[in-house]
């Protein structure tokens, strides 16, 4: 039966017919449940995704690897042409272009006088601002250029990994370009950043179909990113948590711990402090696609303060503690004497008994002078 | 007797070599209490939850007060007993008793951890616990550190009267000694009123620990056991303090005074230890003694100390050397400082895995402070009238 | 003991009285009224036969007191508090003697005659609305005798800081003044700790005995020991309560000997006052006899 329908699938996009309503179902559903909505909001967001007006997206590249792209490519429910096709209407993308030169630059002054208003920009990559920005350029534009007159017109705008959140690798140190994110080149305007290397595409389809479907944004946090994704820290949901909590640690690579699967606190692992979803929503929907599933610590991709600064094999602090997996005694040991006080008590204590020894025999001399 | 003459300031040169050591050991003791107010306690005492109370109240405080008795004990035998033989020996009693409470109240505020809410003791009686037995304490300790300044006033009062002192001084020594002159008998009532009731209560303290401490100290007999120890102890401190004196200032010595006033320390030992032995016998708790632990030892300790010191003070061959009065008195005021020490921090068992041992800094800081106590004593003795007899000797040797 | 407590005060009071004293001391050594919780006392009542050892209690303990992580013993891995202290008001700790083990739930037990309350100076620790015994920073000079008085060894203080508090369980005194339950009894999974009207618990606790007297110690702990707890306890048995690390107090209230003592002598101030004027007295006798001025001299 299921074999039956995989053939009747593959047939259809054969066929070149589109996407069936079950399939946009199973797409919204795992980007509307990866928000946490309830499961109407993935029948509208189906909806609309099936309807004639698809979400038309720009899809801006600057400085970096294209993994976002890659990793979006990657998920294999829906697939590439699913997404681009059926999904969203990806109208601008460099990289799935077929379209190039002056065609490709018409298409976008097309969308942005046809859509202006409408349509969702994403941005992937860091914006160079050294130098008025002449690191990067495009259709003899530069990326500062070309994003500000981009985002003027969008109705949304969507900063995708952390290159375009608050500049990823391109800003570390020394930053040769003056590398920044979106939101630091786009002041004033509401850029929802999806930080991570590369981030999660299910977390990008979920703020993509909510803002075609409602016209909204998802609640954000400070740094504008979706709470749903960005609430809680990796050390939290961590499917390795309960090493952590009964102190069962990887004490180095390919070690006895490391072979169990153990704890990667140790090795410098970031999730105490990485504000992710990776353990709950995994990419290419590969259970385990992610470092801490393949045994390497987290490097803490999604923060602006540790990815790429603080060396892996640095550990973090923890900043909320909580109780480990074992038991205060009835009486824990309190006791410890310093050696140190006890060398100072017994010379005072000695210094007392000499100066009361002294003195009595000096008064026993002082008698005897008297009595002579 | 040349001993009736009239108190007289010492005089010599107050920078000796030893009171230049005593300043660098306060000094020192000065910065770890600085030290002390800004890192908190738990940086600078080997204090813990388990033991909250260590040296600087079991020493400082309670043992210090008790050393502090001799003006107490004085005041009885001279003011309630009417024995005015003893009088020479009453200004510098209540001087070592003045000094030694107040180093106890200076060692109370670098002891309780919100040190500047200790005014609201007296500010606010609508606040006493008058169930607090600590509360008791705390405001006769007070009250007690400025009775025996006032007793003591007049040696500072007769020293401004006098022509070439400061005018300020010399003005309110006009002013306040016919005051003080007025109030002495309230002073010297209350001065004596005032320990019996606080001495009594640093007895009563630790019988709220109950179980806590041990049971060979732990007894409802406590208060009035620390009240006839502190007695005994105020007259071993001014013996020793009368021979330890003479000796080093090279004056004439009160032996045969002392002498005569040795029985009576003796009989409160001896009622000491037939009120303490008797209830441990008739509570059945003797057995406690025969233990192989450190409260046992420490018991045997006190009881060595004790029954020797009242031994000593019987003794003809002892009590009338200053050698032999200096001894006995030492091993009565150990005895009761032992007593005291026990009390508060041997015999105190809050559980298992608990222990205390004072930091280095605490230790230092209860240096200083005995260092300090000295430095005044020998700084007032020289200067004031505190001494009676003879004036200083030219070669005066400013030790101890 | 072999001499009552009347004997041993008398005798006490007689040699106490010195010489001048008289009868002005005969001290009243009746025992002091035995105390009762207050008609609104509040309490918890601790089942160990029913605890997990899941420690919900001791995070939402943390969380409702906003108290701080305690991670010294971890290097900063863990909130592992190895005893109650400054920054743990409730802790599970756990018993393990071969098999017979146990956890237990310890924190302030809201005596019904607290020892700490005695101590305390100037009443800063007091008993105040349900019996629930709290602490008030305005009052207290940090002398810490109520860390000398507590038998169960509660009352902690913030060593580290310059400016240290007492800290203790309050029972939540600020979630109850709004309606609500102490955190730890809200969160408990399997409802081993509860909260409820003193005489309510009791009575459970009695009937939990009655109903399955093989399952617990025959005893409710707190129901009489050291004058009794607002804060009940069960235990399982074959466990006894010293084993959870609660004093055999016998029933006697522990404040009691300090303060039958102290009140005796200190009953209407009328002792201190009498040996004042009888001190005044003789000094003044003796003065005017001897022709002095009252003053300090040689």
């Amino acid at each position: 039966m299921g074999q039956k329908e995989e053939t009747t699938r593959h047939e259809d996009h054969l066929d070149g017919s589109s996407w069936g309503r079950r399939d946009f179902m199973k797409v919204c559903t795992m980007a509307a449940a990866a928000m946490g909505l309830p499961s109407w909001a993935a029948e509208k967001m189906a909806e609309t995704a099936a309807g004639p007006k698809k979400p038309s997206v720009v899809w801006l590249h600057f400085q970096e690897c294209t993994g976002c792209t890659e990793s979006l490519l990657r998920t294999s429910h829906p697939d590439v042409a699913n997404l681009i096709l059926d999904l969203i209407s990806l109208d601008y993308c460099e990289t799935l272009f077929a379209a190039a030169g002056y065609q490709a630059e018409d298409v976008l002054k097309d969308i942005m006088a046809k859509n202006a208003g409408k349509y969702v920009l994403i941005v992937e990559g860091a914006i160079p601002t050294k130098d008025n920005g002449i690191f990067c350029k495009i259709a003899g534009k530069t990326a500062v250029d070309m994003v500000n007159e981009v985002a003027d017109k969008a109705g949304a705008i969507i900063a995708i990994g952390s290159c375009a959140s608050w500049g990823g690798i391109p800003s570390a140190d020394p930053n040769p370009t003056g590398a920044q994110g979106a939101p630091q080149v786009l002041k004033g305007k509401t850029v929802v950043t999806l930080p991570g290397c590369p981030a999660n595409p299910y977390n990008l389809l979920g703020v993509v179909l909510q803002y075609a479907t409602f016209g909204s944004l998802p609640a954000l946090d400070d740094k504008a990113r979706p709470l749903f994704a960005y609430t809680r820290v990796i050390h939290e949901d961590c499917p390795r948590r309960p090493h952590f909590d009964a102190g069962r640690f990887v004490g180095k690579f390919g070690d006895e711990g490391h072979k169990l699967g153990y704890c990667l606190y140790k090795t410098g692992c970031k999730g105490p402090v990485t504000h992710a979803n990776c353990s709950l929503l995994p990419f290419g929907e590969v259970p385990g696609a992610w470092p801490i599933g393949i045994g390497h610590p987290c490097v803490g991709c999604t923060e602006q303060a540790v990815g790429f600064r603080i060396p892996i094999s640095t550990t973090v602090e923890i900043s909320h503690a909580t109780p480990p997996d074992t038991y205060a005694p009835m009486h824990a040991e309190h006791s410890n004497i310093g050696p140190v006080a006890a060398g100072v008590a017994g010379l005072v204590g000695g210094a007392l008994i000499g100066a009361g020894l002294m003195a009595s025999k000096k008064l026993g001399e002082g008698a005897k002078e008297k009595e002579e | 007797m040349s001993t009736h003459t009239k108190p007289q300031p010492l005089g010599g040169p107050l920078w000796t070599p030893a009171f230049k050591v005593l300043a660098a050991i306060v000094g020192v003791s000065v910065l770890l209490m600085i030290w002390r107010f800004i890192a908190g306690l738990g940086a600078t005492t080997g204090l813990s939850d388990g033991y909250p109370w260590g040296i600087w109240i079991a020493f400082d405080v309670v043992t210090g007060t008790a050393l502090g008795c001799g003006g107490y004990a004085m005041a009885f035998l001279v003011y309630i007993f009417n024995k005015g033989d003893y009088h020479p020996l009453m200004r510098p009693a209540v001087l070592t008793s003045a000094l030694g409470y107040t180093m106890a109240a200076l060692a109370i505020n670098i002891d309780v951890g919100r040190t500047p809410y200790i005014y609201k003791i007296p500010v606010f009686p609508a606040w006493w616990n008058l169930n607090s037995v600590l509360l008791e304490v705390a405001l006769c300790v007070m009250a007690y550190v400025a009775i025996l300044w006032l007793e003591l006033s007049p040696a500072f009062f007769e020293t401004w009267e006098q022509a070439g002192s400061h005018p300020a001084l010399k003005k309110l020594a006009g002013v306040l000694h016919p005051i003080v002159k007025k109030l002495m008998i309230p002073i010297l009532a209350v001065g004596v009123l005032l320990p019996t009731m606080h001495q009594t209560s640093l007895g009563a303290l630790m019988l709220l620990a109950g179980q806590k401490v041990h049971g060979l100290w732990q007894t409802p007999f406590a208060p009035l056991l620390f009240l006839i120890s502190c007695v005994a102890m105020g007259y071993g401190v001014v013996a020793m303090e009368s021979t330890l004196a003479t000796s080093v200032f090279k004056r004439p010595r009160e032996t045969r005074l002392l002498a005569r006033m040795a029985v009576v320390p003796a009989w409160l030992v001896v009622v000491y230890l037939i009120l303490r032995l008797g209830d441990i016998v008739l509570r059945g708790r003797m057995g406690l003694a025969f233990h192989a632990n450190i409260q046992a030892f420490m018991f045997w300790v006190e009881m060595v100390l004790f029954i020797g010191g009242a031994a000593m003070l019987f003794s003809p061959k002892f009590k009338d050397t200053a050698k032999g009065q200096f001894q006995a008195s030492m091993a009565v005021v150990l005895a009761g400082a032992v007593y005291r020490m026990d009390t508060y921090l041997v015999a105190y068992n809050p559980g298992k895995n608990w222990a205390y041992f004072p930091a280095v800094p605490e230790l230092l800081i209860t240096v200083g402070v005995v260092a300090l106590e000295i430095m005044a004593y020998l700084y007032i003795v020289k200067r004031y009238p505190i001494l009676g007899g003879v004036a200083a000797a030219p070669n005066v040797r400013g030790a101890e | 003991m072999t001499v009552d407590r009347r004997t041993l005060l008398k005798g006490m009071a007689a040699a106490g009285a010195a010489a001048a004293l008289g009868s002005a001391m005969e001290p009243a050594t009746e025992a002091r009224e035995r105390r009762v919780p207050p008609p609104d006392a509040m309490g918890m009542l601790y089942d160990a036969t029913l605890c997990i050892g899941c420690k919900t209690c001791m995070v939402a303990c943390q969380d409702a007191n906003g108290l701080p992580r305690d991670t010294r013993s971890s290097d900063g891995l863990y909130d592992a508090p190895d005893d109650l202290n400054a920054k743990c008001k409730n802790i599970i700790k756990l018993f393990k003697d071969g098999d017979r083990t146990s956890f237990m739930k310890a924190q302030c037990m809201h005596c019904v005659d607290p020892a700490c309350i005695n101590a305390c100076m100037m009443g800063s620790l007091k008993k105040r609305e349900h019996g629930i015994v709290t602490w008030e920073g305005e009052r207290c000079t940090g002398c810490r005798y109520c860390g000398i008085a507590c038998p169960y060894g509660v009352p902690k203080y913030e060593w580290e800081k310059a400016w240290p508090r007492v800290i203790k369980c309050e029972m939540c005194s600020d979630r109850i003044a709004k309606g609500q339950q102490p955190a730890c009894c809200e969160v408990c999974p399997r409802k081993a700790v509860i909260y409820g009207k003193y005489t309510d618990l009791l009575a459970e606790a009695q009937g939990r005995l009655a109903a399955a007297p093989g399952k617990y110690e025959p005893k409710v702990f707190g129901a009489t020991d050291g004058g009794g707890t607002q804060v009940l306890y069960l235990s399982k048995a074959g466990i006894s309560f010293q084993d959870l690390g609660l004093p055999d107090l016998g029933e006697t209230p522990v404040p009691d000997m300090q303060q039958t003592i102290q009140h005796s002598l200190y009953q209407g101030f009328v002792a201190p006052v009498a040996l004042f004027a009888v001190f005044g007295a003789v000094i003044w006798r003796n003065r005017k006899a001897s022709g002095g001025d009252g003053e300090v001299k040689p």
